[in-house]
């Protein structure tokens, strides 16, 4: 039976504290014996360390935690039975709120599955203005990570320093869709637009300051000591463990095991670029952490290979069934005004099928099975969410440790709380 | 996807030079050496992914089999998840389990339907750690039972809740109003 899962062990627990106590009021210390006075401490649901709307009820033997229980669902939205009533546009907006740190890829992975089921086949520019924007997004998405982990164990500038350049790959987003965090950038058959002449030099100026500052950040953490002593040996979960668990991503790849979605199955054209996939080696919070600093490398160098070979053509697939038509055509051509109330009204009926597509989000194996009988939404749609699959770990991974090693595991896990309810 | 006006023999062979179809055609081959060929039915393969029926007395079997097997190696639970089809009688519920072999990068996906008045799964939290939150969304959303599961409650919705909101039955408009129909809901 699981140590992390059971209310009823918890209960027992805090029973059996209390049939040793003696028998003095309650408020009295007990003063012979602190081994077994038990405290319940409740680690959130909103507390400004536990960075979402989750609660922890964890079991404290003084400054040791003994078991915990993970209570979730505080921001449960009911995306999947929403979902079912929509048609395929309008549920991109459900995907964007999942990983809010990295909504573009949510939507490219959502677009990538509806393809798949319409059997659209997106232009090679298309491919690779997603993989930039994907892999900006994951830029992000570490960078806020590795960011309030730096807080988390003390150091506030670590943050400041990278929560600017985020900032920076949002006015990116900006240029791109028009939006900064619910981007909504990508459109069944390739993307909504063209990177703008301004978006490709803001990206490029971005890409040329961007390597100093993370280059300072890492000296600034890698080999500190306050920081090492705090997160080495933290949190470890070994590389069996975490594959039973279901880990994916950085988290995974930090226990040693080195799958990655976008090298074993690859998709939106990521065998055209060459990059490795960063292990470590003992699964704890130090691992996590430089993992994620090299992805942000490897990230970098899968947008500078995208870019200097960002192909010419056009930016969407020639599907007038999926792709809104321009507005100019829709104000004087016929079929343009048809296709586009079909799309916008949501009768466009999709085939009957079931499809599971995968990309490798900020956390792991982002995946979206889709079941369609034919009609205009699917008939059910379920996320793979990593944050949901692997937070289940969490009590485990940090019973027997201390509370303030409690709250680095949490931030260095980086579970996303849209994403853990969805 | 094979051209229209090739003729079956010659689209036979270039299915059969598709790496995907093969090791497609390997695996089940290797499910009915270790199953038995009657214990799967309705084997198709919807966009590349091998997809096989079997039922719910043998799906511990399997997927414990499955993890085990030297050969294969599948050594990963991707997700699983629940499904109501109303209109099914006998099979109105069911459950989806898609599986991973890390080692080959082989994706299977197995299915079991049952009745919606019997609504009773063997629990997979013995063989993959991962499964207990996923049967305990199952449970709360279709209200599937997972006897042998060590802490089957509600995960993401409320407790005192008394339905199952994921089943066809449950509109998302609510229900005592008769000026809106579900048809309209997020236009």
């Amino acid at each position: 039976m699981a140590v992390n899962d059971t209310l009823e062990g918890t209960r027992k627990i805090v029973e059996e504290a209390e049939v040793q106590r003696p028998n003095l009021h309650p408020l009295a210390p007990s003063v012979n014996d602190f081994n077994q006075e038990l405290t319940t401490l409740n680690l959130g649901p909103t507390h400004p360390a536990t960075h979402g709307i989750f609660q922890n009820i964890l079991q404290m033997d003084g400054e040791r935690i003994v078991s915990g229980v993970p209570t979730i669902g505080y921001i449960h939205r009911a995306f999947e039975k929403i979902a079912e009533r929509r048609p395929f546009y309008q549920i991109t907006p459900l995907t964007d709120r999942m990983n809010y740190c990295s909504s573009p890829i949510n939507n490219m992975g959502w677009h990538m599955t509806v393809e798949k089921l319409l059997g659209v086949e997106v232009p090679k520019r298309a491919q690779y203005m997603r993989v930039i924007l994907m892999e900006l997004a994951r830029i992000s998405d570490h960078l806020i990570c590795n960011g309030i982990l730096g807080v988390d164990t003390g150091a506030f500038t670590g943050f400041l320093y990278l929560m600017d350049e985020r900032e920076k790959i949002y006015e990116i987003y900006e240029e791109v869709s028009g939006a900064r965090l619910t981007t909504n950038m990508g459109r069944v058959g390739g993307m909504e637009r063209d990177f703008t002449d301004v978006a490709i030099e803001k990206l490029r100026t971005w890409l040329k300051t961007f390597p100093a500052v993370m280059s300072e950040f890492e000296k600034m953490f890698n080999r500190n000591r306050i920081f090492m002593d705090r997160v080495v040996d933290v949190g470890a979960i070994s590389a069996e463990r975490a594959l039973n668990y279901g880990f994916t991503g950085p988290n995974l790849r930090a226990a040693g095991v080195d799958y990655d979605v976008r090298v074993m199955n690859p998709y939106s054209s990521y065998q055209d670029f060459e990059f490795e996939i960063p292990v470590g080696t003992k699964g704890d919070t130090y691992d996590r952490f430089m993992v994620r600093n090299e992805e942000i490398w490897q990230s970098l160098r899968i947008i500078n290979q995208a870019l200097e070979n960002l192909p010419q053509g056009p930016y969407h697939a020639d599907a007038p069934h999926y792709y809104l038509p321009p507005k100019q055509a829709v104000y004087k051509n016929m079929e343009a005004l048809i296709y586009h109330f079909k799309i916008v009204m949501g009768e466009i009926e999709a085939p009957v099928g079931e499809v599971y597509h995968s990309v490798e989000g900020g956390n792991g194996e982002l995946g979206f099975y889709l079941v369609s009988d034919g009609g205009r939404t699917p008939y059910r749609l379920h996320f793979r969410r990593p944050c949901f699959i692997y937070y289940q770990a969490y009590t485990e991974m940090v019973t027997g440790q201390t509370l303030s090693d409690a709250i680095v595991t949490l931030s260095s896990m980086n579970v996303i709380a849209g994403e853990l309810d969805a | 996807m094979a051209d229209q006006n090739e003729s079956p023999a010659a689209q036979e062979a270039a299915a059969a030079q598709d790496p995907a179809t093969q090791k497609n055609a390997q695996l089940l081959a290797l499910l009915h050496r270790l199953f038995g060929a009657d214990t799967f039915t309705d084997v198709e393969e919807p966009y590349g992914l091998l997809t096989a029926t079997t039922t719910r007395e043998r799906i511990h079997d399997i997927i414990a089999g499955l993890q085990q097997d030297q050969e294969l190696q599948v050594n990963f639970l991707t997700t699983m998840c629940g499904m109501h089809f109303p209109d099914k009688e006998g099979q109105e519920l069911g459950m989806v389990y898609h599986l991973h072999s890390l080692v080959h990068n082989v994706r299977l996906r197995l299915k079991i339907f049952f009745p919606i008045n019997d609504p009773v799964v063997p629990t997979m939290t013995d063989l993959y750690s991962t499964a207990n939150w996923m049967e305990r969304e199952a449970y709360d959303f279709f209200g599937i039972q997972f006897p042998g599961h060590p802490n089957l409650i509600r995960i993401l919705n409320v407790e005192d809740m008394d339905y199952h909101p994921m089943r066809k039955e449950y509109a998302l408009e609510d229900g005592t109003r008769e000026d809106k129909t579900d048809l309209f809901f997020g236009r």
